[in-house]
Order: structure tokens, then C-alpha cells, then sequence
């Protein structure tokens, strides 16, 4: 085994420790943390694929921008411990088993009709130089065109926070200064 | 003794791995060494500085010209006692000194201070280690290091302690676009994330006498913008609103005492080197400098130019810290989002445009 395949099943079994505990943890901030510890390890995965600007651009965007954002909300709300029930046990004895079997085939499925061979370590073509291509010559309409959609999406969620807030019918809408 | 020593020795050159591990080791452990020192004694040339402006003296009596006091304050944090209020959440409390300054010590690991130096034939890189991204990693590090803030805030449990926290995440994220933004002329001008790269495009001179660093290439804009955000980040004079001691008492570190106070201090004066030392990278043209004299003196001019060039960062961010007075929050955001970002976002648009002339 080499270092490299014992790193990828390290960054692996943090990742999907790090799932687990997400839907394990009752206070929001600690499931944010572990949303965290999951993408940091994917963030791994990706470097030790070969994709190192994915992996960089990975931990920056997603772990320390997005994910600040999301800290960030659950400290203003400051939302309070989650109330546990017991669950149906119906869910437990076959929804776990269950899930794990679905993923297996889907996996399964996938790896077998796609075509496609699973990467060696470190084999991704990921340098900033090769993405830069990709992203600027090959695929450079579908980039643009998400980015606008991106802007779309800001200037929605503008919209909606500015809205001032409605009145029962009947009544006119109160002056806002 | 001497003889397993040897054994030892022995077993560690017989592969490459071993070797890489040794030097890797110790290179770590050299350069953890050289910034925890240099970060206490940051903070006494920053009291000896900032005294001296103020007319007064400074630390003097631990010690010659009070050399001796960074000792004694970490002798005193590690001494007193470690108080934890009953009200906070303890994971995180704890949690969040250890955040940040781990990943404030993390980004030292790929700065190169030199050049490379050969020793038996075998190359040593005044570097520990030299990542392709390089610039990157140091991003990201910085991008993680917010949580140590803003969870410190949140879990202490406390309305100064929240306000800080969420003062320095909202200032953090917010520089951090612009920072990113403003050192992107400088990667289209060297065409690498590698940090040895950007340098090693820095050498030579115009005409003779002018270096050909990036801040005389057309990056001095670049270089405000970044020497701006790099301040916000920092969370340094005149941008220090989440430790406000006039409005939140101390912000985020509140309600820390003895060593994990020390932790937030030790992180913050450690991003003021990492930043120091990524202006010098980037803008200054790293270890350039006019090389004379022996051999042994060449190799190791060019870490002394780095070192003088980190000093004069250093400085100046004491400078800055006797000079001026702190922003208010909203002319904090404005300067942020409506000046700085507008402003290396042309800067960019011109670099490129210069480049692809």
C-alpha cells in the first residue's frame, strides 16, 4: 500500500466521520463545524488526486468563505439545542441498511456504465494552468453563462431582503424612512 | 551512545524518504523555532517602538534595554491560572485559541527565506517546502484562521465577546476578496503560484540600478490594496474594531486568560509576520539583494535582505499602530467594499491588459 492510497482512505474515513457526526450533533454550530472538518478532508482528496488549485480553491471558497457565512448566521440567530424524538424504529432497522445498499448499487451502476476508469493517485490533470484552459477556452460559454446566473441569484436575494414588509390587505403599506 | 547514534544516522540517510523526513524535521522545527521568537520579540520592539513615540520608554527593567521581557511574559502566561467562565461552551472555547493560532503558525511552512544552499551535493531550499501553489495554501490558512475568531466570540457567551467575534468575521471576509484580488497582477506578471517563482521572476534590475521587483513593475496599486486588506486581516490599527478596548472591552478574548490568551496573541502577531513576509515575497522581490564578499557570506545574504525587509514591514505596522486612530465600523465597510475592492479590481483589469499587450 502506498502512502498515497493510506492517505486517501485517511482524508476518506474523515470525511464520512465527519458526515456522520454532522447529522449526529444536536447544536447547529457543531453540525456547521463538522460541514467544515468534511470539506477540509475533500479538499485532501483532491490533492492527493493530482487537482491541487480544486483542492486549494476548495478550502478557500467553500471551508473558509461560505461556511463563515454559515457560522456566521447560526451565531446571529444564536438557534438553540435541537429537541431530539425517538424516530420511528421502522426507519432505524431498514432506512440505515437500506441507504447503505442504495449507495452501493448507485455506485456500482455508475462505475460500470460511465465508462469511465477510476483515477489514479495524483493522475488529474488540476494544475491552476490546465483548469485556467478548461475554464477560459473550452467551457468558457457555460462559465459565463453560470456567472450570470450567479449574479441573477445576488440580485434576487437583493430584491428579496429589501422588500419592504406587506401589509394585511386593506390596510396601506406604512411609509418606510 | 555515540555508536547508535551513528546507527541512527545511518538508517535515516539509507533512503530518500528518510532523508526528506529528517530534513523535513528539522527545517520545521528551526523555522517554528525562528517565528515564535521573532513573534515575542515583535511584540517588545512594538512596545519599545510605540513608548518611544509616545515619550515614553517602553519595557526596561527585565533584562538589558528590557530584552528579557518577552520571557517573562510567557513565563507569566503559562504560570497563571487558567480561568473558564461557567458560562461559556466549553468545546469551543477551548477549541478556538488552539484554531487560530495553528493555522496562523501553518503558513510559514511554504515561505522560502532564500535561495537554494547546497550542502554534500544535496540541495537545501531555505524553505520547508516548496508547494506549486504555494500562494494558495496561504490563502486558504488565512481563510480557515477566521473561525478561531468568530468561534472564540460565539462560545465565550457574552455580548462584547459575540460583538467582536462577528465585527471580525464581517471585516475578515470581507478584506479577504480584495487581498485575493489585489495579488492576482502580481501571479498574471510571474505567470506561478510557487512563491520561489514569483521571486526568482523578480531578479535584475531597469536600467542598471532600479530593482525589478513588482511594486517598481507596475504593481504599486496592487501593493496598497494589499498592504490595505492585509492590515483588515490582521485585524491591526487602524482596522482593530473586533478588540475595540473602547467600545467591547477587549472583543473576542474577553474571557481569556493565562495561555489561551497568549494563543490569540501569538496568532496575531504570527499573520503579521506571514503578511510581512508575502509583501516582501510578492512586491519586494523576496531575498534580492546586492550580493558580495565570500562564498558563505553570499549564502546567507539573501536571507538577511529577507529578514531586513520583514523588519521594515514590521515596522511599519507599528508605525501605523502609533499613528493612527481606529475607523469607525461603517467607514470600515465602505473603505472596504466601495474603495479598495473597486480599486484592485482595476488594478487587475490593467495588469492584464498591460500583460497581454
Amino acid at each position: 500500500m502506498s502512502v498515497h492510497l493510506i492517505l486517501f482512505l485517511a482524508f476518506g474515513a474523515v470525511c464520512v466521520a465527519g458526515a456522520i457526526n454532522l447529522l449526529a450533533q444536536t447544536h447547529p454550530i457543531n453540525s456547521a463545524l463538522s460541514l467544515i472538518a468534511v470539506m477540509a478532508a475533500l479538499a485532501g482528496e483532491y490533492l492527493l488526486l493530482g487537482a491541487e488549485f480544486v483542492a486549494a480553491v476548495q478550502v478557500i471558497v467553500y471551508a473558509g468563505a461560505i461556511m463563515v457565512l454559515f457560522v456566521f448566521v447560526i451565531m446571529l440567530l444564536n438557534a438553540g439545542v435541537e429537541e431530539r424524538t425517538q424516530g420511528s424504529r421502522v426507519a432505524v432497522l431498514f432506512g440505515i441498511p437500506g441507504m447503505l445498499l442504495g449507495s452501493i448499487l448507485v455506485a456500482w451502476v455508475v462505475l460500470r456504465h460511465s465508462g469511465t476508469e477510476a483515477v489514479a493517485a495524483g493522475a488529474l490533470p488540476g494544475d491552476p494552468i490546465t483548469v485556467g484552459q478548461l475554464l477560459f477556452h473550452d467551457f468558457l460559454l457555460p462559465f459565463e453563462i453560470t456567472s450570470i446566473l450567479i449574479l441573477i441569484a445576488i440580485m434576487g436575494a437583493v430584491v428579496l431582503a429589501s422588500k419592504p414588509p406587506t401589509s394585511p390587505a386593506g390596510v396601506a403599506p406604512r411609509e418606510v424612512d | 551512545m555515540i555508536e547508535s547514534l551513528e546507527k541512527l544516522a545511518h538508517w535515516f540517510v539509507e533512503e530518500p524518504i528518510r532523508i526528506y523526513l529528517l530534513t523535513s524535521i528539522i527545517k520545521s522545527a528551526v523555522v517554528l523555532f525562528v517565528l515564535l521568537t521573532s513573534v515575542a520579540y515583535t511584540v517588545w520592539l512594538e512596545r519599545k517602538v510605540v513608548g518611544h513615540m509616545q515619550n515614553r520608554w517602553g519595557p526596561t527593567r527585565v533584562g538589558p534595554f528590557g530584552l528579557l521581557q518577552p520571557a517573562a511574559d510567557g513565563l507569566k502566561f503559562l504560570f497563571k491560572e487558567d480561568l473558564t467562565p461557567p458560562h461559556v461552551y466549553k468545546p469551543l472555547f477551548i477549541a478556538a485559541p488552539l484554531i487560530a493560532v495553528i493555522f496562523a503558525l501553518t503558513s510559514i511552512a511554504v515561505i522560502p527565506f532564500g535561495n537554494v544552499f547546497t550542502i554534500h551535493g544535496y540541495p537545501i531550499p531555505f524553505q520547508v517546502t516548496d508547494v506549486n501553489t504555494g500562494l494558495l495554501l496561504i490563502l486558504g490558512v488565512t481563510s480557515i484562521g477566521v473561525y478561531g475568531v468568530a468561534l472564540a466570540g460565539w462560545s465565550s457567551n457574552n455580548k462584547y465577546s459575540l460583538l467582536g467575534g462577528l465585527r471580525a468575521s464581517a471585516q475578515m471576509v470581507s478584506y479577504e476578496i480584495s487581498l485575493g484580488i489585489s495579488l492576482v497582477g502580481v501571479l498574471i506578471m510571474s505567470g506561478s503560484f510557487s512563491l520561489r517563482d514569483i521571486v526568482q521572476a523578480q531578479q535584475g534590475h531597469f536600467w542598471g540600478f532600479i530593482p525589478r521587483w513588482n511594486i517598481f513593475h507596475g504593481q504599486f496599486i496592487g501593493f496598497f490594496c494589499y498592504l490595505m486588506a492585509a492590515y483588515a486581516e490582521t485585524n491591526r490599527i487602524p482596522f482593530d474594531l473586533p478588540e475595540a478596548e473602547t467600545e467591547l472591552v477587549a472583543g473576542y478574548h474577553t474571557e481569556y486568560s493565562a495561555m489561551k490568551f497568549a494563543m490569540f496573541f501569538m496568532a496575531e502577531y504570527a499573520n503579521m509576520i506571514t503578511v510581512a513576509c508575502l509583501a516582501t515575497l510578492l512586491f519586494f522581490g523576496g531575498w534580492n539583494g546586492p550580493l558580495f564578499g565570500p562564498r558563505i557570506l553570499q549564502a546567507f545574504l539573501p536571507v538577511f535582505w529577507f529578514g531586513a525587509k520583514i523588519f521594515a514591514f514590521l515596522f511599519l505596522y507599528i508605525w501605523v499602530r502609533g499613528t493612527l486612530p481606529r475607523f469607525r465600523y461603517d467607514q470600515l465597510m465602505a473603505f472596504g467594499w466601495k474603495f479598495l475592492l473597486p480599486l484592485s479590481l482595476m488594478n487587475l483589469i490593467a495588469t492584464a491588459i498591460a500583460v497581454a499587450w
